[in-house]
């Protein structure tokens, strides 16, 4: 019998202006996996990412988080359910320091455990702890995409939503980014909802992949399976 | 060299009235950037509702603190009920708003209270060159803004607030309540304005008392640099010393003018303010 999905989505809809960016979107995310969401720019996923953590309102269809309906709540309570997101350009707050991003991921924590969740990011990110006293924005592109992982799992979610987390970096800290999140996704059981451009990079680290195009999923398989199709890598994968 | 010494001191008494008014302003354009022309009306009412207080119960301290805690909740209100539902559209919009409700509250505080002056004691003496009434001016705005900075600073609210004034999206994927904090930063600048009028209304209460007050109040804020809270402060302290020299040597009538051409000499040499902070890199 396999683990009920923790997170759900069914028929999501959704409208950018007056484009329907996502239609009648379906898929299921699980505890320990990586689930690379893939397609060309303008195929709906950002806006996908954005429906599921609360960002963008659904014009039809359901989030379901443990089976629970999350389809209408605001973004900032998800965040104490459960969801983090990691939006596009890393969604850190460049006026405040480093410290301060990560400790703000971490309010709704008790007190006490706050501390520990600091350290624990600075433990993972070690370039961030000797910049902890710094503005976030004298960072590097890729010390910002760490702290927003690093303020992302101060909260210590259960699904990590990560919009597109190679943008701008080079391909050596793009790889590492990705093996880090597979470590995380193993160590922390948590689902991880990656969405991305670079697909090989996204499906190498990945457990399943899916492919939207026009807002509508037009594959849906395991990274080897997409891998293998030369019809579906060129069409939408783009290499 | 007696008569520097006095107008410095009355300078800076007054001057920390205008930080204080300066103060309240910069909260509310930092995390919203609106500038709310509704808050001498906000805090005419509040220094209104001292005066009642203050003659029911024969108490001044009891009045002043019902200041206070009128200034915060009407802030609250304002914030929820008005400029909330225009929050989505330009500043301009939410500037509007506060414009329209300075009419209404000063219209209204006539009605409720009279347009004649009533007699609003000092809290304490205030003859002499530094009267005890001056330094408390000082003593509480120094305090007050002390405590805004440590709030902002040190506590987990204060990160939330800065959170939500910096990067509203940003902080809502964090976890932060935005609309709770714009509220809260409403409340407490409006709490900061009472004070203000506190100390700047005696010896009279009247609808209009506030208008010049806050056109200097304003000055020290633009001055300052109206994303900067240390700005307003210095910027207050500035025009009001400023102002002091002025009417002192050359004149009280030439205050107005002095205040216009402190704005117009600081803002043709930094356009943003004297303090204004260099604009982050937008990621």
């Amino acid at each position: 019998m396999p683990e009920p999905a923790l997170l759900r989505i069914e028929g999501l809809t959704a409208d950018y202006g007056a484009v329907r960016a996502l239609s009648g979107v379906s898929m299921a995310f699980e505890k320990g996996r990586v689930h690379a969401v893939l397609g060309a720019n303008g195929a709906g996923k950002t806006t996908l990412l954005r429906a599921i953590g609360g960002l963008h309102p659904v014009a039809a269809g359901r989030v379901l988080l443990r089976g629970d309906d999350v389809t209408r709540m605001p973004v900032e309570q998800r965040v104490r359910h459960g969801i983090a997101h990691v939006p596009e350009g890393g969604g850190i707050i460049v006026e405040l320091t480093v410290a301060e991003n990560i400790r703000l991921g971490a309010l709704w924590r008790r007190r006490s455990e706050r501390p520990a969740a600091l350290a624990a990011a600075f433990d993972l990110f070690p370039p961030l702890a000797e910049r902890r006293a710094r503005p976030a924005a004298t960072l590097s592109g890729g010390e910002r995409q760490m702290l927003a992982i690093g303020r992302a799992l101060a909260a210590r979610p259960e699904v990590l939503l990560l919009d597109e987390p190679s943008l701008g970096l080079a391909p050596r800290v793009t790889r590492q980014i990705m093996l880090l999140l597979r470590r995380l996704c193993d160590s922390a059981d948590m689902a991880v909802v990656l969405v991305e451009q670079n697909a090989r990079g996204a499906l190498a680290v990945s457990d399943r992949g899916s492919v939207l195009a026009q807002g509508e999923v037009v594959a849906a398989a395991a990274p080897g399976e997409l891998l293998a199709d030369d019809r579906m890598r060129h069409a939408y994968l783009g290499f | 060299m007696d008569r520097f010494v006095d107008l410095t001191l009355n300078g800076a008494a007054n001057g920390a009235v205008y930080a204080a008014l300066a103060l309240s302003l910069v909260i509310i354009y930092q995390a919203t950037r609106v500038v709310n022309f509704a808050q001498p009306a906000l805090a005419l009412i509040a220094v209104y509702i001292a005066y009642s207080v203050s003659g029911l119960t024969g108490r001044y301290w009891l009045g002043f603190a019902a200041a206070l805690l009128a200034g915060l909740l009407m802030g609250a209100l304002t914030e929820r009920l008005l400029i909330r539902s225009v929050h989505d559209r330009s500043p301009l919009s939410a500037v509007i708003v506060t414009l329209g409700l300075l009419l209404v509250l000063q219209g209204a505080a006539g009605m409720i209270w009279t347009n004649e002056p009533h007699s609003f004691p000092y809290p304490m003496d205030f003859r002499g060159r530094f009267s005890a009434s001056d330094a408390f001016a000082l003593v509480s705005v120094g305090t007050a803004a002390a405590l805004v900075f440590a709030l902002y600073r040190f506590t987990p609210l204060g990160l939330r607030m800065r959170a939500a004034a910096h990067r509203p999206e940003a902080a809502r994927v964090a976890g932060v309540r935005v609309g709770l904090m714009l509220t809260t930063g409403w409340a407490l600048a409006s709490a900061i304005g009472a004070l203000a009028a506190m100390l700047a209304v005696p010896p009279f209460v009247s609808p209009n008392v506030l208008d010049a007050v806050f056109v200097y109040g304003i000055t020290a804020a633009v001055v300052g640099g109206l994303d900067n809270p240390f700005g307003a402060l210095a910027g207050g302290v500035l025009v009001g010393l400023g102002l002091s020299y002025v009417s002192g040597y050359a004149g009280p009538e030439l205050a107005p003018l002095a205040c216009l051409a402190i704005l117009v000499a600081v803002l043709s040499a930094r356009p943003a303010g004297l303090f204004a902070a260099p604009s982050a890199r937008k990621v």
